[in-house]
């Protein structure tokens, strides 16, 4: 039988992978708002798994609401990106530092 | 070993693949549609805890929505593959994920491994998943529900301004300038004296 550790097994595996992908693509910013989607996908594996244990269907109406602000969290973030490539020609987070002091 | 054990394996095998594929793969449309698989599976793993509202939803928030939004930024920026400091950056990002993944574990314990699952709670309540949640929505949940309806209207209001150019030298409609306009700006009645016409010469027509 799946048990909850295997939910949150899958759940952490996703995030470090997502973690380790944040560390390793620093070049390109899509591949970073990719990895933040997968960090709330495993946060939403986490919430599924402990409303399907617990018997409370608040944790899935969270992880309705997290849906909600990350598809409008990367429609602006995407959007912005268009306006950086078409202003600056580069997504290379490196390069993007006019704001450093 | 049960059957719904096998298919959590294999979707969870499935779902962490495509996701090393994601972070690891060099053009960012591949990685796009390995996120699009990643997506895929976790829905599965998403029926197997009986949330089949949330998985579809998933499926197609994600699959049809979010990651087209994706692939469509990925093809219109045209990007060289950037690579550079991949290899440099990988010892760090390995041991960091790894040294996270141990103590994540070490959290989740072994006890909770032997937990048995509980009877679905939404078949023991005598209704359907979708039902379940709707009832919790709509009733304990409205306000925040409603203030996630306008946080989706105020992203639409600000996505679009930011991605719109104008670009000089194309023919665009003003809408409010055609609103104001006054048709006496359009048409302009001339007064001016009835003008007789002149007199033909008389031809000297004769039969």
């Amino acid at each position: 039988m799946i048990t909850l550790a295997h939910y949150l097994t899958l759940g952490a595996i996703l995030f470090c992978i997502a973690l380790a992908g944040i560390f390793i693509n620093r070049k390109n910013v899509i591949t970073l708002l990719m990895c933040i989607e997968l960090m709330l996908l495993a946060v939403n594996t986490n919430f599924v798994a402990f409303s399907r244990y617990l018997g409370d269907p608040s944790g899935q109406v969270f992880v309705f609401f997290i849906l909600t602000v990350a598809a409008a969290e990367s429609a602006i973030g995407l959007a912005i990106l268009i306006v950086l490539f078409r202003n600056r020609a580069t997504i290379n987070v490196a390069e993007i530092d006019s704001l450093k002091g | 070993m049960t059957f719904q054990l096998i298919c959590f394996y294999v979707f969870a095998a499935i779902t962490v693949g495509a996701a090393l594929a994601v972070i690891s793969v060099r053009s960012p449309v591949h990685a796009a549609l390995c996120l699009v698989l990643t997506f895929f599976s976790t829905a599965c793993a998403w029926l197997l805890a009986d949330a089949e509202f949330l998985a579809i939803v998933l499926v197609l928030v994600y699959v049809g929505a979010v990651m087209v939004l994706f692939l469509f930024v990925v093809m219109m920026l045209d990007l060289d593959p950037l690579r550079e400091g991949f290899v440099r950056a990988l010892p760090v990002g390995l041991a960091v994920a790894v040294v996270m993944l141990v103590e994540m574990l070490a959290l989740i314990g072994v006890r909770a491994m032997q937990m048995p699952p509980p009877a679905d709670p939404a078949l023991a309540a005598g209704m359907s998943n979708t039902t379940w949640l709707a009832s919790a929505l709509f009733s304990q949940f409205l306000l925040p529900f409603e203030i996630a309806a306008l946080i989706l209207t105020v992203a639409i209001v600000a996505a679009i301004p930011l991605a719109l150019r104008h670009r000089a030298g194309t023919k665009t409609q003003n809408p409010g300038r055609q609103v104001r306009v006054d048709p006496r700006d359009r048409v302009r009645v001339v007064k001016m004296a009835a003008e007789k016409p002149v007199a033909a010469k008389p031809e000297s027509s004769t039969p």
